[in-house]
């Protein structure tokens, strides 16, 4: 009887520690959507000074260029691809509506990016309906990996190691380019990078591009986990904001720690609280605001 | 055009809000479209104190906005059934939450402060849609009404009565106005100007910069959830969507569209936005394209909002 209640107790632990695992492991895999969508968003804040609105409906469409691309490309190449097509969509906004308002009180950009994500989300529901669509991955990034840690699927582990590459990618194209380096200039003084010879308008424009290239991509990767709705990007963009205050206006590490963070602080508190874990991420971001305004990794007197 | 005085322009506006139930009808409207004007205008004039007149861009009034609503209609449905009382909790609620808010962000400028603001209101909403016991999550909060207003020697139907709301709904209006009026003409409200035309000088006036942001910032958040307990009345219901961010954005846009330098640029906005809300609703599925599409020409072509250009056009 003894052992038995050991072993019962044991086996507790066990499914303890699983649950756990698992829900550190799906914060990760969270966290690092909200990364990649809050570096996108990031990366137009820090070099244009505009609070993109729309970039959960660019996310959506993402999804949605990706499962129209599926059938004719198949999912490898819907996954390369639309994002790239997103980014150029992105990149036509820009040019023909956002670099209107550069320079003037940042209320009217974050109005026009509003009206936008309003006009995406509607304009996605009209073209491809309300209705949740099912997204399909190729099954052998379906199975799970190891029936011990049961939630271990391939396209998990998959999406983490994109996310991971997409946000090396980053980092390499702005530390070792001379594209990402001027925008890093730019970041820090645009004045000065625009005398020195640097086409602003161009850079602003594809740094734009850049950072809804990879809120498309983070739409394909999305909607092949949770489906494809049109307000699929409404639940992610709001954690991105945060994740930018948490990490720190300007700093790109800043945010990715961000969006680390508080995914897996809102998978942990799932496991005690489930109620709990949207309010975690307010909580987290209060806290840093009392302590540290300036955010974790924030430069003293940005903003 | 020709010129209109303050005197009479505010004249104007008094005599076309205090007739509004009689025209109103005749031009195609009705009279609760008269009642939410009046209640997002006083919304929208109350975000323009600290939008137009600090220069604070807030992007997360509907929270405060919703909890008046969710305060009045909670009051009212279980603790005690009358108006008044009602209203005062919800107001008293959602203040002492921007009260409580306000020292975290008003340290922040720009697009810092609209992005913490932004995020703050979302708590509240998470809290409206997860707390189902309470609020019933996305079903709202129904089965209550308004009650009728007992003054002693009479009773004001306000719940059978759309006129008599309508006039209830313009009194408290008029006297946030007034208040709101008077404020920004006080040396206070001059402070408030000193900081949005140079925060730096004033600063160096030895002017409390911060403290005076948090205090327009909490007298602006009162005003708009007077607005919201007002709007839960009208409905008789409050839902989630009350307090979601895109309601932030309504009250920014009507700001901006009737002219955020001028006292009753928001009241015009508010009108033009609704009616044109109303119109394209009722005629087709995909208004929010419209309105979309609406705040992007606004954004585009009117940044300085109607009463902006009839001001410039009369100055030139």
């Amino acid at each position: 009887m003894a052992g038995y209640g050991i072993g019962s107790r044991r086996d507790l632990a066990a499914q303890m520690t699983q649950l756990v695992l698992f829900n550190v492991f799906n914060g990760l895999i969270i966290g690092a959507f909200y990364a990649l969508m809050a570096l996108g968003l990031s990366l137009i804040l820090n070099l244009s000074g505009v609070i993109n609105f729309a970039h959960g409906g660019f996310l959506a469409i993402g999804g949605y260029l990706a499962y129209t691309l599926i059938p004719y490309l198949g999912f490898w190449g819907a996954l390369i691809l639309s994002p790239f097509l997103v980014a150029g969509i992105g990149v036509l906004v820009e040019r023909v509506l956002i670099r209107r308002l550069y320079g003037r009180d940042p209320l009217y950009s974050l109005l026009l990016t509003f009206g936008l994500a309003f006009m995406i989300e509607d304009g996605t529901r009209f073209i491809w309906g309300a209705q949740s669509l099912p997204f399909s991955i190729p099954t052998w990034l379906s199975k799970p990996l190891s029936y011990q840690f049961f939630f271990l699927t391939g396209y998990r582990v998959f999406m983490v190691a994109l996310v991971g590459a997409a946000v090396a990618g980053l980092f390499l194209i702005l530390n070792y380019t001379r594209l990402g380096i001027r925008i890093r200039a730019g970041t820090l003084d645009l004045e000065t990078v625009s005398v020195l010879g640097v086409n602003v308008r161009v850079l602003r424009n594809l740094n734009f591009g850049l950072g809804i290239y990879l809120a498309g991509l983070a739409g394909v990767l999305a909607s092949g986990m949770l489906g494809l709705q049109p307000t699929v990007g409404d639940n992610l963009i709001m954690p991105s904001f945060i994740a930018i205050i948490v990490g720190g206006l300007g700093s790109l590490p800043g945010t990715l720690l961000g969006g680390l963070l508080i995914g897996v602080a809102s998978g942990v508190t799932s496991v005690f609280f489930p109620s709990a874990s949207e309010a975690v991420i307010y909580v987290m971001m209060a806290a840093v605001l009392i302590v540290r305004p300036r955010g974790l990794l924030g430069e003293e007197g940005r903003f | 055009m020709p010129k209109l005085d303050k005197g009479a322009a505010d004249a104007l506006v008094w005599a076309l809000l205090l007739t509004a139930p009689f025209w109103l009808p005749h031009v195609g409207g009705y009279v609760e479209l008269g009642s939410r004007v009046v209640i997002y205008a006083l919304a929208a004039m109350a975000l323009n104190f600290l939008l137009g007149y600090t220069g604070v861009l807030s992007f997360g009034h509907a929270a405060y906005f919703g909890l008046g609503a969710y305060g009045t209609a909670l009051t009212i449905k279980l603790l005690y059934p009358s108006t008044p009382f009602g209203m005062l909790v919800g107001v008293a609620v959602a203040t002492a939450a921007a009260a409580i808010i306000g020292p975290m962000i008003v340290r922040l400028r720009g697009v810092y402060f609209a992005m913490c603001t932004i995020a703050f209101g979302q708590v509240f909403y998470f809290i409206a849609f997860r707390w189902f016991s309470l609020t019933h999550g996305d079903d709202g909060v129904s089965a209550w009404h308004r009650m009728p207003i007992n003054l002693g020697f009479t009773t004001v139907d306000i719940l059978n009565d759309n006129k008599a709301f309508y006039y209830f709904v313009l009194a408290i209006f008029a006297v946030c106005a007034a208040a709101m009026a008077f404020l920004l003409r006080s040396p206070f409200g001059r402070t408030l100007l000193a900081i949005r035309e140079n925060e730096r000088r004033a600063r160096f006036l030895g002017i409390p910069v911060d403290r005076h942001i948090w205090m327009s910032w909490v007298i602006s958040c009162f005003f708009v959830s007077v607005a919201g307990s007002l709007y839960a009345l009208l409905n008789d219901f409050v839902d989630p969507r009350a307090l979601r961010w895109d309601q932030s954005g309504n009250f920014v846009i009507m700001a901006v569209l009737g002219g955020m330098r001028s006292f009753w640029g928001p009241l015009i906005g508010a009108a033009i936005f609704l009616v044109l809300q109303d119109y394209i609703s009722s005629e087709t599925e995909n208004w929010m394209s419209f309105i979309g599409l609406f705040f992007v020409l606004v954004v585009l072509f009117f940044p300085r909002g109607v009463l902006g250009i009839i001001r410039r056009k009369a100055v030139s």
